[in-house]
């Protein structure tokens, strides 16, 4: 096989492939290694590239898939991880000063549960600062491009990892979404993206933000991608006292052409004012194509729309706060090379470790969970996500999906949106309550807007029933093929040989 | 309400922080934060009378471990990215107790 | 000057859990151990490490609870205080502030005034942190995580006490109790149990409270006395000088007797607490709670009820051997393997305690093995040594622990039973004594116990005082 047959390949037909005898592991690892020289120049998708030990990896995995011990569908298929994800020995960096040095000594449960499956590892993708943005902007190791328009954002916190699958430098990678972090991004950049269910992935070893929002989640080619990887990702871990114990994972059981009946519903709130006008025209778009496929298509008023931002940033900044004190150069990563006294050893090695996005969310959280202020701010912001899990709760009880965008716009210039954080911030509109209310989400590409960058569509299940929007994506999706950036197609041409 | 952070409120939020801005930085976070909590005043327009509070979105409870030693001398591991090491504990300025 | 103060006296106590593994993760909590040897990620705050809270700190902290007639919280949570040291590797300590599990208790202490209840607020759990060294030799300090995580349960009781003996009497009430409870040793020396001081002051008959300080780095029962009177007489001596007592905290710095202001700048004192998102709530359930109280070992009272009746001991001997969980195992463990209660309750309560008065010594510090006090008892109840002997021997085993057998047959400690051997001793000191034989035949009783005495001393005290008495009598006649 060519480079190029290598590389448009999904996981899950990789996956098969290499099964099959038709391509080694190692090939596709070199296909891979070799599209990610080209490509890192321009999109700087990867903090850490691991070359020598995806090369080991692939040839121990290769001879365990020839011996029969490996059996599962993405054994040997090559993936990149966010880098805010532990592996122990590989850098992890959360795309920070602060962890600049930082090498693990464990690894995240759900990437243990990639390597038990045959996965090889190609190295850690860049991100926003300690996933705060959405834009991937505020990495410490520089901007990520968008593969569709080197001159516009691949959107975040897991634009590294978006960006990655699109431009073919793995076959699918790992990103977390705390209020739209793999949603968004895929979306910007014309990949597939899923968020599952609060608890279903483990959170052990996932570098915490917004504990009670955070969830691990597959960025692949495809919808079927996604469902393969979250099978091999969700597992009960006793690590996690948040991680739910589910009966029902073989999500891949979902991928079935079939939503006749299916009832669907589109938030008339998410369709107003703000919402882009060919962003608006590809998701509705999408929506007819599934009602010509026998689903029941309703738009409705979800409310609670314009509470769910301002709530969303009290609760994840005040848990960031906390979650991020620990980085004081004490234990690990960065310590200042001059401060007075312990607490000027606290104060110099975070103000110079963290950036000024990361800064402000932490100033933020500590601010509205101080005395005087808990009862109005933190307490209000979780009495509010009650009443938004309960606005979704009534939704779900008149439909198995709902359906809408995964962004008000497409993909910014890059630049365009440091200088108004607040702006920045509504922009998570569509994708935020969901984290909010623990249900699962999933970005599918529907179109391109005139300037030829991507439009996604969301579709939100109510908790535990990944199986309804899985379902509903697979069968939109069938519409489509998949359409690869012209710089990652550019790329593999040169190579027919293999 | 137009909230005006003043840098008082920015000095007491840096100790709790640990975070120490420069002159031009703390300029902005005023800015920001007085800007960020104008926006999250909107959370006033909600009646939230008689909600309770939700911490965890799943009624889950009662997540426990059986007292069994499983862990032993892991200190190479704990230590390996100790910015400052001695005598196999973490290094840091004299703390004054 | 001769207005009346009075006192107010609030414990804060917290009391290390006999838990083998840590609050959130499975790390041994065995004391001692090189820096660093007892840890893992999630004690030592590695990014992307969870808390798995144990389930034996809950069942202690219940079983603590309900023996103290507190009222259960039976759905309670996990907060997070949030605060900046080394010795805390998250810079946030998991505790529980909105919802603790157990609260409105009281504990009764015996005072001159009669009985009295000091009330408990309320008790939560919590994780501790780890531990500071200063270096001598560096100017900076070294921190080990060994410590961090060991499952504490915290007291706090109301401001009821109005004197240091009443702080004392009820200190060793709760001790009494958790040790009796097994959920933990509480040896203040060890730092197993910590009490901090929040004392005030107002004038007698007034109702409301002074400005109270709290008072930290209490080691023992003593230091805890000198404390109080100390920051009595100081807050006594502020308030007569019309200077304000300051809200603060005090380090007690007992070598000195003087307490000062620990004062930080950068201590803001604002812990915002908020509920720890990575522990979901502990439901109680009533049948949980009537599973541990029917589990609840026995306490004190039941078991000088079973004293007296199982082993036939007074109240008043009961009272005393149970008066320390440590004692009463003893107790217990000597009856077992000797059979004789009686002798060892005595040996206890008369030789143990005196050796233990001399030494200022707590009876939970007493580190001598059942079996050797056991083989102490039955070496003179079957003659082997007399009790004057078994008296020495006995203060060798409270120090040294040493085996009597051995060490009387190394010192050759025997009584002497030859009846022959005896007999010649004794004439030899009659025939050496005759302004003593002549005392006694005129009457003075006294000369009988001096030649008694003349004897055991030439015998090194082991000869049986009963034959030597015999036979003395036999031949003066």
């Amino acid at each position: 096989m060519t480079a190029k047959e290598i590389l448009s390949l999904t996981a899950v037909q990789l996956g098969k492939k290499i099964k099959d005898g038709e391509v080694t592991s190692v090939e596709a690892v070199k296909a891979v290694l070799d599209q990610i020289k080209a490509m890192e120049p321009l999109l700087n998708s990867f903090v850490t590239i691991e070359e020598e030990k995806a090369l080991e990896q692939a040839e121990e995995v290769q001879k365990r898939i020839e011996a029969g011990e490996l059996t599962g569908p993405l054994a040997g298929v090559p993936v990149a991880v966010k880098d805010n994800i532990c592996i122990d020995g590989m850098k992890t960096t959360c795309s920070s000063k602060i962890l600049w040095d930082f090498v693990p000594t464990y690894t995240a449960t759900a990437v243990e549960n990639l390597k038990r499956s045959g996965a090889v590892i190609l190295g850690k993708t860049n991100m926003d600062e300690f996933a705060m943005g959405s834009t991937t902007e505020t990495s410490a190791y520089g901007v990520t491009r968008n593969p569709w328009n080197p001159d516009h954002v691949p959107g975040g916190s897991s634009g590294g990892s978006c960006a990655a699958v699109a431009a073919a430098e793995c076959f699918y990678a790992l990103g977390s979404d705390t209020g739209g972090s793999i949603r968004q991004p895929a979306s910007f950049c014309g990949v597939t993206g899923l968020k599952p269910t609060y608890g279903t992935i483990s959170r052990y070893g996932l570098i915490a933000y917004g504990s009670s929002l955070d969830q691990i989640g597959p960025v692949a080619k495809d919808v079927t991608d996604c469902a393969a990887v979250l099978e091999v990702l969700a597992s009960h871990d006793e690590k996690d006292s948040t991680s739910v114990e589910r009966k029902d994972c073989d999500f891949t059981e979902a991928l079935r052409d079939d939503v006749k009946g299916m009832r669907i519903g589109i938030p008339a709130d998410y369709l107003g004012e703000g919402l882009d006008l060919e962003v608006r025209e590809a998701v509705l778009k999408a929506a007819r194509i599934l009602e010509e496929k026998g689903a029941i298509l309703e738009t409705f008023d979800l409310g609670m729309v314009e509470y769910a931002i301002p709530a969303y940033y009290v609760i994840a900044s005040a848990e960031a706060s906390s979650n991020l004190s620990r980085f004081d150069g004490v234990k690990y990563g960065y310590r200042a090379k001059e401060y007075d006294g312990l607490h000027g050893m606290y104060k110099k090695s975070r103000s110079q470790g963290f950036g000024p996005e990361v800064k402000r969310r932490i100033m933020l959280g500590s601010f509205v969970l101080s005395s005087g202020y808990y009862d109005a701010y933190y307490l209000k912001a979780l009495k509010t996500k009650a009443l938004i899990k309960k606005a979704f709760d009534e939704a779900f009880s008149k439909y198995d999906v709902i359906l809408g965008p995964a962004s008000p716009a497409t993909a910014p210039m890059l630049g365009e949106s440091l200088n108004d954080p607040l702006k920045m911030y509504l922009g998570d509109i569509y994708t935020i309550s969901v984290n909010l209310a623990g249900l699962p989400g999933l970005t599918v590409p529907c179109g391109k807007d005139s300037k030829g960058l991507p439009i996604g569509v969301q579709f939100i299940g109510d908790c535990f029933k990944e199986k309804n929007m899985i379902r509903a994506g697979f069968a939109f999706e069938q519409s489509r093929s998949y359409e690869m950036p012209q710089m990652a197609a550019d790329a593999m041409a040169g190579k027919e040989e293999k | 309400m137009a909230h005006m952070i003043d840098d008082a409120t920015i000095e007491y939020v840096g100790i709790l922080a640990q975070l120490e801005l420069d002159q031009m930085e703390k300029e902005a976070a005023k800015n920001d934060m007085g800007r960020m909590l104008d926006y999250i005043d909107k959370l006033n327009e909600l009646d939230t009378d008689g909600v309770e509070p939700m911490s965890h979105v799943f009624p889950v409870h009662n997540v426990f471990r059986e007292d069994v030693v499983e862990n032993g001398d892991d200190r190479e591991n704990i230590l390996k990215n100790a910015p400052e090491r001695k005598d196999g504990a973490f290094k840091v300025p004299k703390t004054v107790e | 000057m001769s207005k009346q103060y009075e006192t107010v006296i609030g414990l804060e106590v917290h009391v290390e859990l006999a838990t083998k593994t840590k609050i959130f993760c499975a790390c041994s909590t065995e004391f001692g151990g090189a820096p660093n040897t007892h840890t893992c990620p999630v004690c030592t705050g590695m990014p992307g490490s969870l808390p798995v809270l144990n389930k034996q700190v809950v069942e202690y902290a219940l079983a603590v609870g309900l023996a103290v007639n507190c009222q259960i919280n039976q759905y309670c949570k996990f907060d997070r205080k949030n605060y900046f040291y080394p010795d805390n590797p998250q810079n946030y300590q998991i505790s529980q502030l909105y919802l603790p599990i157990c609260h409105d208790g009281h504990v009764e202490i015996d005072t001159p005034a009669g009985n009295k209840k000091i009330g408990i607020h309320e008790i939560h759990m919590e994780e501790d942190a780890g531990k500071l060294i200063h270096d001598e030799w560096e100017d900076c300090s070294l921190v080990d995580y060994n410590r961090s995580g060991v499952p504490l349960i915290e007291i706090v009781s109301e401001p009821d006490m109005r004197s240091g003996e009443e702080v004392i009497a009820y200190l060793e009430k709760l001790r009494l109790i958790i040790q009796y409870l097994g959920a933990s040793d509480c040896k203040l020396q060890e730092g197993s149990m910590r009490a901090d001081v929040n004392l005030s002051v107002r004038e007698a008959g007034s109702s409301e409270l002074g400005t109270r300080t709290e008072m930290k780095n209490l080691n023992s029962f003593k230091a805890i006395a000198r404390a109080i009177e100390g920051e009595r007489k100081r807050q006594i001596e502020l308030i007569e000088e019309g200077k304000p007592v300051v809200q603060e905290t005090r380090r007690w710095d007992d070598n000195k007797e003087s307490s000062y202001a620990m004062r930080s700048k950068e201590d803001a004192r604002d812990y915002r607490y908020f509920p720890d998102p990575d522990l979901p709530p502990v439901v109680i359930s009533d049948e949980w709670i009537g599973n541990i109280k029917s589990r609840q070992p026995e306490l004190r009272t039941e078991k000088m009820a079973r004293y007296q009746e199982e082993f036939k001991l007074s109240e008043y001997d009961a009272d005393i051997i149970t008066g320390s969980k440590h004692m009463a195992d003893i107790f217990e463990a000597v009856t077992a393997i000797c059979g004789k209660a009686k002798e060892a309750a005595n040996w206890l309560m008369v030789e143990a305690m005196r050796l233990l008065k001399e030494h200022d010594m707590d009876p939970e510090e007493m580190t001598f093995s059942a079996e050797n006090l056991a083989k102490l008892i039955l070496l003179v109840d079957n003659g082997t040594i007399n009790r004057t002997v078994g008296k020495e021997v006995f203060e060798k085993i409270f120090a040294e622990n040493i085996d009597p057998e051995q060490y009387v047959e190394e010192k050759g400690l025997r009584v002497v039973n030859d009846e022959e051997e005896l007999r010649r001793v004794i004439e030899g000191i009659v025939s050496a004594n005759p302004q003593s034989v002549e005392d006694y035949h005129s009457g003075k009783e006294k000369a009988f116990g001096f030649l008694v005495g003349q004897t055991m001393r030439s015998m090194k005290g082991k000869a049986d005082p009963g034959a030597v008495n015999r036979i003395l009598k036999e031949l003066l006649g």
